[in-house]
Formats: structure tokens, sequence, C-alpha cells
């Protein structure tokens, strides 16, 4: 029997996948680089008020955040005020200017941002403050929600 | 032999399942990111006063000194205040366009001194703080039209600073009396 040879077209009919991965690997990378993964479980309620004059904070890595709210108790109930920096409570407010000092040296230009419950009372703030002050974190940020 | 030898594959590797990976990877890192900004109101604190030192000494008339107490009443200049009046005052305030003897004497000078009570809730303090920033803000936006036409956020970096120098933003917190 005669051998037929099947004519072929001189390209490739394939739409070329080569560059697939390089593609998927830099979308990759965008995403890898602008998660943040570290988040914090907040021991303290924080439910933040809303204002209308506000500005974001574009550099997410400059900022280190104090949370200020009433403390969950187990059982759904509220205890008292208390401040938490990382995943800790700080029942020394005293303690606070070394917390924030080193982390000052880590990230000379850190914002501190402070996420406040809006019923906790303004004392507990102040301190917060002034501890702020003596560890010479001059910028903060007063977290808030946006009113539209 | 009857068997035909078969035929050498190529030495490559198979990297067809090199996008599996990577599209695996890629979905884990779309769900996990959070993309939200972070908003809230820029302040830049004092730095801590030497207690040998006296403060400097300020004009009273260039001080607006505002209390808020914890039922959330405002004293403005020991003149019992609306909430939604605060804002008019602080531009009449700053701006002076009477020449009033007890108010600023040019918008450079002014200095507005928010005080509360330790009792007070953070929301009434922040909507305090937000009343103050906003009169800021419609006077920048004021002083760009009038010098270069546009809306101050559409001001270039340095046209933003010269509005700045014009209607300096100085809000002073002063610490709450001990009860």
């Amino acid at each position: 029997m005669a051998h037929f040879k099947k004519k072929q077209a001189g390209t490739k009919q394939e739409v070329p996948t080569s560059a697939m991965p390089d593609v998927v690997f830099m979308l990759l990378f965008f995403f890898m680089v602008t998660t943040v993964l570290r988040e914090v479980t907040l021991k303290v309620r924080v439910d933040l008020t809303k204002a209308t004059n506000i500005e974001k904070i574009e550099e997410k890595r400059l900022v280190s955040y104090i949370y200020i709210g009433p403390e969950r108790l187990p059982g759904n109930k509220l205890g008292n005020d208390k401040v938490q920096i990382d995943d800790s409570i700080q029942d020394d407010i005293n303690a606070i200017r070394t917390i924030m000092y080193d982390k000052l040296i880590e990230e000379p230009k850190m914002i501190v941002s402070l996420r406040v419950d809006k019923d906790s009372e303004f004392g507990l703030l102040t301190d917060v403050q002034e501890e702020l002050k003596q560890a010479s974190t001059f910028r903060v940020n007063y977290s808030t929600k946006s009113e539209n | 032999m009857l068997l035909k030898k078969r035929k050498r594959e190529g030495a490559e590797i198979n990297g067809s399942s090199m996008a599996d990976i990577a599209f695996l990877l890629l979905i884990f890192f779309l769900v996990t990111t959070t993309i939200n900004v972070d908003t809230g109101i820029g302040m830049v604190l004092p730095p801590p006063l030497d207690p040998a030192e006296t403060p400097p000494p300020i004009r009273e008339r260039n001080l607006m000194k505002i209390l808020v107490n914890a039922q959330g009443l405002v004293l403005m200049d020991e003149e019992p205040t609306q909430m939604d009046q605060v804002q008019e005052k602080i531009i009449e305030f700053v701006k002076n366009p009477e020449n009033l003897e007890t108010l600023s004497v040019s918008p450079q000078a002014a200095i507005v001194s928010i005080k509360t009570q330790r009792q007070t809730p953070y929301s009434i303090y922040i909507d305090m703080l937000d009343e103050v920033i906003g009169a800021y803000a419609i006077l920048r936006n004021e002083a760009a039209l009038s010098n270069f036409g546009v809306e101050y956020s559409r001001l270039s970096k340095e046209n933003k600073k010269i509005v700045d120098d014009i209607y300096p933003k100085k809000i002073s917190i002063a610490e709450p009396d001990e009860e």
C-alpha cells in the first residue's frame, strides 16, 4: 500500500503558552509584595468613629498600631478600657514608652495609628499620647472611618 | 528482533505544570491580600515640655480656646457654642475680616487649642478635631482658589506649601485637668 505523507502547514497552529508562567509569576510577585500577612488578634473592642476630613496613609509599612478600647472578656462581655500593642494588652502605661521607642529606632519615619473605640474615654488616650511624646514618636494618626 | 528501537526523548524538564503551580500561589495571595487603605486624621504631637522651662507666651487674642466637656457641650472662648457653629467661628477667628480686637492678629498667628475632660468620649473629641480641620480645609481651599484659581487638592506640592503658609494649621491639644 502506498503511504501518503500528510501535508503540513509551515506554521504551528497552537498559541504559544511558554510566556504564561512569566505573566503569572509577575502577577504573583505583585500580590506577594502587597500582601500584609500579619494580622493581630484584637483583645479589645475597636469600633472606629467617623469623620469627614480624613487623609489616607499611603505607606502602610511605616504604620505601627495602638489599639485602645474595652477589653473583650469571655462570654461576650466587655471590661474596662485597655491599651493593646501588637498581641498583648499593656497594663502598665509607662511600658509603652520603651516599646514605642524601640519601634521608632527600627523605623525612624514611623507613624503611630491610634485605633480607639468611639466610646472609650479621652483620659486613657491622653496618657498614651504622653508616653508617645516621651518616646518622641510624634507622628500620629487617629484612625477613623469615612463619613460617606 | 521484530521490535523497533524506541526513539530517545529529548532531555527536557517538563515545564507545563509550572504555570499551574504559579496560578495556585497567585490565587492564594489574591485571596489573602487586603488592599483597603487606612484612613484617619493625621496629627503631629508636640515634644514633651521641660518642667524647668516655661512655655512661650501667647497673646490671649491669638488663642481660640475650645473646651469640650463629657456631655459634648462646647465652650469657645468662654461662649457656649453648638457643634455645627464651630467651623464658622473658627473661620471668623482665623481670618478676622473686621480686625476685631478679640480675634486673631493674623491667620499665621492663630492657634486653636482643644481641651477636653478625661471623661469625654473619644468620638466627641474626634468630632471636634474634625470640625477644626474642616475649617482649615475650607480656608485653604479659598486661598488656593483666589491665588492659583484651582482647588487645593489639585495644587502642586510647592503651591500647596505656599497655601499652607498662609493658613498654618496650629492645633494644640491641651491636657485635661485632673479631677
